[in-house]
C-alpha cells in the first residue's frame, strides 16, 4: 500500500466546512474532505452518515447550503452533476448504470460519441464506430479486463462484475481529476467485487486518485489508502489500513470510541 | 444493431487467476440449438420477420401463381407505402420505450389541413405541403411536450391527442374530404406513376423508401441515433451518462410528427383526394408493423428494416390470402396471430443470458 497523501502538496479535491440540510435534518455538519493525489480515500458511515451527501455535493448531485469545494486549489461550484463531470470528476453508481441493449463501446462512449474525421463527420454526422471500439478495448485492456474482446457485445450478455467493469473503465477514460465509486460492488458477488477492487488499484496505479464510498470493510482495507470514518453527519476522523483495525474502524464508526480514545498505532494518520 | 457476433460466455475478467471453477465449466458449457437460436434472434432480431416474409411469400405464390407477378407485388408496394411511411415515426417512439396512438390522426389531420389550404384559400401545392409539415411537427411537438413536462405515460398522452386531432381536422373540414381536382398538382404529385418494367410505382413509394434508408442511417450512424436507444433502453443511465432525456424524447415525437406530415401528402397522392376517413386505423396497424417487425414494445431495441419487412407482411397477407380466395376474416386473424407470436419471441429473446 503507497500512499503519498502527506507528502502530495495540494489536495486534489477538498471541501471545507460543507452544510447540508433537509428540513431540520442536518445531512452534513460541517464536513471537510481532503483527497490526496494518486491515492484511494475511502469514505464509509452508517445509514445516514452523510456519506452519500457528501459525495453528491461533491459531484454536483446536490448543491451545500455553506461551505466550499476546492478542485485543484481553484474554488469550483456544481450545479449539476454534468458540471463536475466537465471538470472532471466521473461518478460510477451502484446501480450498474449502463444501457443493457447497447454494445460496450456504445456504453463507454454513451453521451460523448465521436464522430468521423472529415466531411462524414462533419456534415453526415456520422459515429467513428471503429475508432471509438479500438479506444474501448484500449480503455477495457488497460484496466485488466483483456478477456473481453468483442466491444460490439451487448451489455446485457454481461455478468453483473463485467457491467460494472464498463462502468468503471468509462469513468477512467474520461475523468482527467479523479474518480468517486459510491457502492460499486454493493450489487456483486464476492469474485466480481475483487474483480472491481482491482481495477480500482488499475486506476490507482494510473495515478488517478479515487474516492470509494462503501459499506463493506474488508473492502475498504484492501485498497484504500485512507479512510474517512463519517458519523451522524460529521467526520469522526481519517484513518488509515494500518493505523487502525477493522474492530476500531467499526467501533469509530458506529460511535462506541472516538479517534481521540482510540488513536491506533501510529500518528499517521491525519 | 451493430452487435455481430456473440462470442462465447467464458469471457472472465484477467483477474480472476487461472483456476477452473465449477461454475467456468457450467459457463463455458455448449449451448443446446435451442439457446443457439436465441442468441442468433437476440443479435438479429430481424430474422424472424424475414423468415416469416419469405415463407409467405413462398406459399402465397403456391396458392395463387398471380401473387409474385409484377403487377400484384406493385400493388402491395404502393399499398404497403402509406402504413409503411407512417411506422417509420412509429418506430421511433417506440425505440424510446413509448407509443403512439395518434399517429394516423396527426396524418389526417396534417392532410387536411395542407388540403383545404390548398383547395379553398389558393395557397400554392409546394407551400400546402410544406404546412401539412409543419401541422404534423407541431402536433408530435405537443405529443413530446405532454410526455416529458407532464410525465404523463405516452399511452394516455397520444390517446388523448388521438381524440383531439381527430376532431379538430373534422371541425376543420366539416367532415368532408377534398377531391383531387379541387387541387393543385404538386398536392398529389405523390401518386405519379413510375414504370420500371413490368412493375409499376408511384413516387410516394419512393419517397417511402428513401424515408427508410435515411432515417436507418441517422438511427445507426449518428449520436441522436444512439441517445435515443440509450433513452428506450435505459433512461437513468442515459441521464447519469448526461444525456438529456427529455430534450431526446421532445425530438423523437417531433420528428415522428413530421414524417407523419410526409405520410400525409403519400396518402393524398394514394387515393387522389384528402378524405377524414383514411388511415384513421394507421396507429392500430403501424403497432401492428413495428411489432411483427420485431422491435420490442419495451423500447431500446429494435430496427428499422424490422419494420419495413413487418409492414410488407401484413400486406402480403392482405394480398395472397384476397388472391387465394379466403375470407378477409381469415387475413385478421393470421394477423392477430402473428403480433402475438411476434411480442412472445421479443420477450423470449430478451431473457437471453451471457
Amino acid at each position: 500500500m503507497t500512499s503519498n497523501q502527506s507528502a502530495g502538496g495540494q489536495p486534489v479535491l477538498s471541501a471545507r466546512g460543507l452544510v447540508k440540510t433537509f428540513g431540520r435534518v442536518v445531512g452534513l455538519d460541517g464536513v471537510d474532505l481532503d483527497l490526496y493525489p494518486g491515492e484511494v480515500l475511502a469514505i464509509i458511515g452508517d445509514n445516514g452518515a452523510g456519506k452519500s451527501t457528501l459525495i453528491k455535493c461533491a459531484t454536483g448531485a446536490m448543491i451545500p447550503d455553506a461551505g466550499e469545494i476546492l478542485l485543484d486549489g481553484q474554488h469550483v461550484s456544481f450545479k449539476r452533476p454534468q458540471d463536475a463531470k466537465q471538470a472532471g470528476i466521473e461518478t460510477v453508481y451502484q446501480t450498474l448504470a449502463v444501457a443493457p441493449a447497447l454494445d460496450i463501446a456504445s456504453n463507454l462512449f454513451l453521451g460523448r460519441e465521436r464522430r468521423r474525421p472529415g466531411p462524414l463527420g462533419s456534415v453526415l454526422r456520422v459515429l467513428d464506430h471503429k475508432g471509438m471500439r479500438t479506444d474501448a478495448a484500449k480503455a477495457m485492456s488497460d484496466l485488466g479486463i483483456g478477456t473481453l474482446q468483442n466491444m460490439g457485445q451487448a451489455v446485457e450478455t454481461l455478468s453483473g462484475g463485467q457491467r460494472q467493469a464498463v462502468a468503471v473503465a468509462r469513468a477512467a477514460a474520461f475523468a482527467t481529476k479523479l474518480i468517486v465509486l459510491d457502492e460499486p460492488t454493493a450489487a456483486l458477488g464476492v469474485r466480481e467485487t475483487n474483480q472491481v477492487l482491482s481495477m480500482i488499484e488499475r486506476v490507482r496505479e494510473k495515478g488517478m486518485p479515487v474516492i470509494l464510498i462503501s459499506h463493506n470493510m474488508p473492502n475498504v482495507f484492501q485498497v484504500a489508502d485512507r479512510i474517512q470514518i463519517q458519523r451522524l453527519g460529521r467526520s469522526a476522523g481519517v484513518v488509515t489500513p494500518t493505523s487502525h483495525t477493522m474492530n476500531e474502524v467499526v467501533a469509530i464508526m458506529t460511535g462506541a470510541t472516538t479517534l481521540e480514545e482510540t488513536p491506533g498505532q501510529v500518528a499517521s494518520a491525519t | 444493431m451493430e452487435n455481430t457476433t456473440h462470442p462465447d460466455p467464458d469471457v472472465a475478467l484477467a483477474t480472476s487467476g487461472p483456476t477452473t471453477t465449477a461454475a467456468d465449466t457450467f459457463a463455458a458449457r455448449r449451448r443446446s440449438p435451442v439457446q443457439r437460436v436465441q442468441h442468433l434472434l437476440h443479435s438479429h432480431p430481424a430474422i424472424s420477420p424475414l423468415l416469416v416474409l419469405v415463407a409467405s411469400w413462398l406459399v402465397f405464390s403456391q396458392l395463387n401463381s398471380r401473387f409474385a407477378s409484377a403487377g400484384s407485388l406493385s400493388l402491395v408496394l404502393q399499398q404497403a407505402a402509406v402504413i409503411a411511411a407512417l411506422a417509420v415515426g412509429q418506430t421511433l417512439i417506440i425505440l424510446t420505450a413509448g407509443i403512439d396512438l395518434s399517429c394516423g390522426a396527426i396524418a389526417i389531420l396534417a392532410m387536411l389541413v395542407g388540403a383545404k389550404m390548398s383547395a379553398e384559400h389558393g395557397v400554392p401545392g409546394p407551400l400546402a405541403v410544406v404546412i401539412a409539415l409543419a401541422v404534423g411537427l407541431l402536433a408530435g411537438m405537443a405529443n413530446g411536450l405532454l410526455v416529458t413536462r407532464l410525465k404523463l405515460p405516452p399511452f394516455i398522452v397520444t390517446l388523448g391527442t388521438l381524440s383531439v386531432f381527430t376532431a379538430l381536422g373534422l371541425l376543420y373540414t366539416k367532415g368532408q374530404a377534398v377531391q383531387a381536382i379541387d387541387m393543385p398538382d404538386f398536392m398529389t404529385w405523390t401518386g405519379t406513376v413510375i414504370k420500371l418494367g413490368d412493375f409499376v410505382i408511384t413516387y410516394g413509394v419512393v419517397m417511402a423508401v428513401v424515408l427508410y434508408v435515411v432515417m436507418a442511417f441517422v438511427l445507426g450512424q449518428t449520436r441522436w441515433g444512439r441517445h435515443v436507444y440509450a433513452v428506450g433502453n435505459d433512461a437513468e443511465a442515459a441521464r447519469l451518462a448526461g444525456i438529456s432525456v427529455s430534450r431526446v424524447l421532445v425530438s423523437v415525437y417531433a420528428v415522428a410528427g413530421l414524417i407523419y406530415g410526409l405520410t400525409a401528402w403519400i396518402q393524398i397522392g394514394r387515393a387522389d383526394a384528402a378524405s377524414p376517413n383514411a388511415i384513421t386505423d394507421g396507429n392500430l396497424e403501424t403497432i401492428t408493423a413495428v411489432v411483427i417487425g420485431g422491435t420490442s414494445l419495451f423500447g431500446g431495441r429494435g430496427a428499422l428494416v424490422g419494420t419495413a419487412l413487418g409492414a410488407l407482411i401484413v400486406y402480403f397477407f392482405r394480398s395472397g390470402l384476397s388472391l387465394a380466395g379466403v375470407d378477409d376474416q381469415y387475413r385478421i386473424l393470421a394477423i392477430g396471430v402473428l403480433v402475438i407470436a411476434a411480442v412472445a419471441v421479443d420477450q423470449w429473446i430478451r431473457k437471453v443470458r451471457a
